[in-house]
């Protein structure tokens, strides 16, 4: 599914960053592919905020749709 | 360093010291460092063509700069060039990283050490990190990195004695294994992992092409920087702090608009009410009007008649020595010097990036992102600062949006100052309508260039810092900093505005542009004829221009129609510069006449529109 799709408290592992300057970015803020993060927070019509450890980041809502996450079953 | 590209200028490097060299992400307490490792003597300068201040400090017989705060050695913007550059010339490298947030912090780290730096690492917030619950094991840490890693609290001087000690020592790390075989044989190590990562300036520099090997690269030290991490860190508890949750709420969408409420509340009453009102009427009527203009204008009255040209220059009406200082002491300077504290104060909480996340909305609407608040706060405070931090945007269609906002739309805090002083004996309708309008117009200007633009703009993607309650001795000395370099880029402007209106006026041209201007001022407008000397008085700056209302008689329908034509007008002169010099020539000119015809247009719609 779509970052953008998540709830708050969900936890899931990002699986594909479709564009090529956020995703050096992200390697380097540690939410690369592969990285396990928490949607801590979506603001409605505005930006999900992501939290992976103690770190939090926000994402415009455009960015979100277009990087697609993995749900961790169970939580 | 061996290095054998990029030549530039190290701001200030006295020969023969040691080139020491701070790097750390932002909002990691760099800046705390840095002045605990060098003291009181600091010297600022502005980074050669660029808007990036550096400081520098001395610490022993070793030469110690501060860089903005980067998340990478790369170019992905003005402030990661201009910190690339500086690092490209150490023979030191100081990494500040933040304990609570090692994970994100080592990829830095590690690139610094793969560049072959000889490195210390500081472990920063050591305190923080024990409040979230994190215990960092620091041997290991430095056994894993191959460099010294001395935990420190900069703001409490913990840790400072063994860094001061340890940069002497700085030695040359573990570099990661994995990226070797992607490395090109260069003799410079620094070169050499730049090159890998498709660094365009240093692959130039070597007539090499782009080995296309970065995302790579990137991808294998972060994997080292998460392995390293999970080694030394140990989560004693998962408590979240009250800073956490105050973080937490400050973006959540209820909770986050009430305290975005009461923090405009609370500075409206410090600056709007306590220092514009308050404090002005001090510097202002007091000190100024009480005793500094008559004192000088006596001084001048004994050695030139004040009837003549030369008096009239000195001390008239728009007087060097009269309205020029008591003006940009008395009313400017407390404005400014309040703005500044604020924005410090919003900077160094960590609070910014939590407004930026708030209005990402809204700004998406006018073709820009959250982080465009950055441009538009400080745009009250100075446009042309304002525009020239345009340049952090991601990419040319929001600097331009962005650079046109400000000059029509957002009034500087010299401007609001006189803004307010006119519209608040008109009652609350009159300031409730005059914001209205001008957010109105601030909309569908960016809402226009948003359609009318080609291209699309870059997403919001802000790392939020923890909140955390900002050292004063920071703010202040930030503050001061800023406000020094208003008040040196401001004088001159106002000192060659001030006398060039006074020799129209001896010259008698100001009495007949007022007479040509006529049918614009006094037929569409409605306004006095006087007006006009304002609005030309406006070319060279707005707030300016506004106080030249200030002295004419007019009913509040009048004070309204000239207010809003007067805060759409031209931008300063130096803005226009800055707009020129940024935006190009064409672009620059094309926004200049797009805001004087709009702002005459619309001041004359308000003065059709307002009918009682």
């Amino acid at each position: 599914m779509k970052l953008i799709e998540a709830v708050p408290g969900q936890e899931f592992v990002i699986t594909d960053i479709a564009d090529d300057f956020v995703r050096l970015q992200a390697i380097r803020f540690g939410i690369a592919e592969g990285a396990r993060a928490i949607c801590q927070t979506v603001l409605p019509g505005g930006p999900v905020v992501v939290r992976k450890g103690k770190q939090e980041m926000a994402l415009g809502r455009n960015l979100a749709s277009r990087i697609q996450v993995r749900p961790v079953e169970g939580k | 360093m061996a290095h054998d590209c990029c030549e530039t200028v190290m701001v200030n490097a006295p020969p023969g010291a040691l080139k020491v060299v701070l790097v750390g992400n932002p909002n990691v307490g760099k800046s705390a460092v840095f002045h605990a490792l060098t003291g009181v003597y600091v010297e600022v300068s502005n980074y050669p063509g660029t808007t990036v201040d550096i400081n520098s400090g001395r610490m022993g017989e070793a030469v110690i700069y501060d860089t903005p705060g980067v998340y990478g050695v790369s170019a992905f913007n003005e402030e990661e060039r201009v910190a690339r550059e500086m690092i490209m010339q150490a023979e030191t490298v100081v990494n500040v990283v933040d304990a609570a947030h090692l994970d994100r912090d080592l990829f830095l780290t590690l690139q610094l050490i793969d560049m072959g730096f000889p490195t210390v690492v500081a472990l920063n917030m050591m305190d923080e990190a024990a409040a979230q619950g994190l215990a960092v094991d620091v041997d290991r840490l430095s056994a894993l990195l191959g460099v010294e890693v001395i935990p420190t609290v900069a703001v409490k001087g913990q840790g400072v004695g063994e860094l001061k000690a340890a940069v002497l020592r700085a030695r040359r790390g573990h570099r990661t294994p994995a990226i070797a075989p992607l490395l090109p044989d260069l003799s410079a190590p620094a070169d050499a992992v730049l090159v890998a990562e498709d660094d365009e300036v240093v692959c130039h520099a070597h007539g090499l092409a782009l080995p296309g090997t970065r995302e790579e690269i990137y991808r294998l030290r972060r994997e080292r920087a998460d392995d390293t991490a999970v080694k030394v860190i140990k989560e004693t508890n998962r408590g979240a702090s009250f800073a956490t949750r105050l973080g937490r709420w400050s973006i959540q969408p209820v909770t986050g608009p009430a305290i975005m409420l009461l923090f405009l509340i609370a500075m409206y009453y410090i600056v709007g009410v306590g220092l514009a009102q308050w404090l002005v009427n001090i510097t202002e009527k007091t000190w100024m009007d009480g005793y500094y203009v008559p004192f000088v204008t006596g001084l001048v009255a004994r050695v030139v008649s004040l009837d003549g040209f030369i008096g009239q220059v000195l001390a008239g009406e728009f007087g060097l020595l009269t309205m020029t200082v008591s003006y940009l002491i008395g009313l400017l300077l407390p404005l400014v010097v309040g703005f500044y504290l604020v924005l410090a104060f919003m900077e160094d909480s960590g609070y910014l990036p939590r407004v930026a996340v708030l209005v990402d909305r809204l700004m998406t609407k006018v073709g820009l992102n959250g982080r465009a608040v950055i441009p538009m706060i400080l745009g009250f405070g100075c446009v042309t600062m304002a525009t020239m931090s345009t340049r952090l945007m991601g990419t040319k269609r929001e600097r331009t949006i962005a650079t046109f906002l400000l000059s029509l739309a957002i009034p500087c805090s010299a401007q609001l100052a006189v803004i307010a002083a006119m519209l608040a004996p008109l009652g609350l309708l009159y300031g409730l309508l005059f914001t209205a309008i001008l957010l109105v117009i601030y909309g569908v200007a960016g809402v226009a260039m948003d359609k009318m633009l080609p291209g699309r703009s870059s997403d919001l993607l802000i790392d939020l810092p923890p909140l955390r309650w900002p050292n004063p001795k920071n703010i202040l000395q930030k503050s001061y900093l800023k406000s020094k370099m208003f008040i040196m880029e401001a004088g001159p402007i106002f000192a060659v505005g001030s006398v060039l209106v006074s020799v129209l006026s001896a010259w008698g041209i100001l009495e007949r542009l007022q007479g040509a201007l006529a049918p614009v001022t006094v037929g569409w407008l409605g306004l006095p004829k006087e007006a006009a000397r304002a609005f030309i008085m406006g070319f060279v700056r707005r707030d300016f221009g506004a106080a030249g209302l200030f002295d004419l008689t007019l009913t509040p329908h009048q004070t309204m129609v000239s207010l809003m034509t007067i805060t759409l007008f031209v931008p300063c002169i130096a803005s226009v510069m800055i707009m020129l010099k940024e935006r190009g020539k064409k672009e620059g000119m094309l926004m200049w006449v797009a805001d004087l015809t709009l702002a005459i247009f619309i001041g004359g719609l308000v003065n059709r529109a307002l009918f009682w």
